[in-house]
């Protein structure tokens, strides 16, 4: 209990360590998914040439 | 040496190399940071004047350090793209961008959590280390909002990288606004003369959280640079080749 109370700090504590962990993963998340558009993309228009030639 | 380095330069050597050296950058990163948040929270003694809310130097001080470190890899890596002409450079350049503004607004939102209880406010307009690090942030906005401004690549790559390096003058001034004005921003905790000052039970967990970020800023920006790469060169031969090797296509 002591833990989650942090000597009354615990909501400035545990929300800057939840915060730090959420924008940890926002990034994570965001470069993957990035990727994975350009990715697609260039996979559709290098399929549709291999189409037309 | 230099020929290890002139081969990374290449575009699809970046790329296939980058994917190999992600994990070990991600996994001991993680380590770290899992260690350093178990030692942080819970074996660290809480703080002589601060008590437990000084816990919050484990993830603010990651956090403003590497806000500081992305702007210079993206400032050097931008005169490296300006000066030498080098393409990676400026795709490393464009990648960072994002990472620092993240991580300048985690610096700055932290610092904000931790002002409240300690000086009675969540932000200090005179400040001048608050200030700074909120210039920062502008700083890296406005790169990308240039960079987004500009269709052609070339062009955007030359104008954002003149901006990256006139706005690298904000980073010494964040470093040493501390010293050089009086501010309610404590000074500087580690690097200074006579060694840390803290004890080796605050400090350990602290070392570990800064180089488990590092570690895990390394992998986030391996991952963003291959996709900067990617986009530059989807109209190249390579990245034709190797999207039709993954589905099993002819050349």
């Amino acid at each position: 209990m002591s833990a989650l109370s942090m000597g009354s700090y615990g909501a400035y504590v545990w929300g800057c360590f939840a915060l730090t962990a959420a924008v940890l993963v926002i990034c994570e998340w965001r470069a993957r998914k990035r990727h994975k558009i350009v990715y697609r993309d260039i996979e559709v228009r290098v399929k549709a040439l291999g189409d037309t030639e | 040496m230099w020929k290890f380095l002139h081969k990374l330069a290449s575009p699809p050597h970046f790329y296939r190399i980058a994917e190999n050296m992600l994990p070990w950058f991600a996994f001991p990163g993680l380590l770290l940071v899992g260690y350093g948040v178990y030692a942080g929270l819970f074996l660290a003694p809480p703080d002589y004047q601060q008590g437990d809310a000084f816990r919050i130097i484990y993830v603010h001080v990651p956090a403003a350090y590497l806000s500081m470190m992305a702007y210079m890899i993206m400032a050097i890596s931008a005169g490296i793209g300006l000066i030498w002409r080098m393409k990676l450079a400026h795709a490393v350049s464009a990648a960072a961008a994002p990472l620092g503004a993240w991580f300048t607004f985690l610096a700055l939102a932290t610092g904000s959590i931790w002002g409240r209880p300690m000086w009675g406010t969540w932000w200090e307009w005179g400040d001048p280390r608050l200030t700074s690090e909120l210039v920062l942030l502008f700083l890296y906005l406005g790169y990308m909002a240039l960079r987004n401004a500009i269709e052609d690549t070339t062009k955007a790559d030359r104008a954002s990288a003149v901006l990256a390096l006139v706005g690298a003058v904000n980073v010494p001034i964040i470093h040493f606004s501390v010293e050089w004005w009086s501010s309610l921003h404590q000074g500087p905790t580690l690097v200074k003369k006579g060694g840390p000052a803290m004890d080796t039970a605050m400090l350990y967990p602290l070392l570990a959280m800064i180089f488990g970020f590092t570690l895990l800023f390394g992998a986030l920006l391996l991952r963003r640079v291959r996709t900067e790469v990617l986009y530059r060169e989807r109209r190249k031969r390579w990245v034709r080749d190797m999207i039709l090797a993954s589905t099993g296509g002819s050349k």
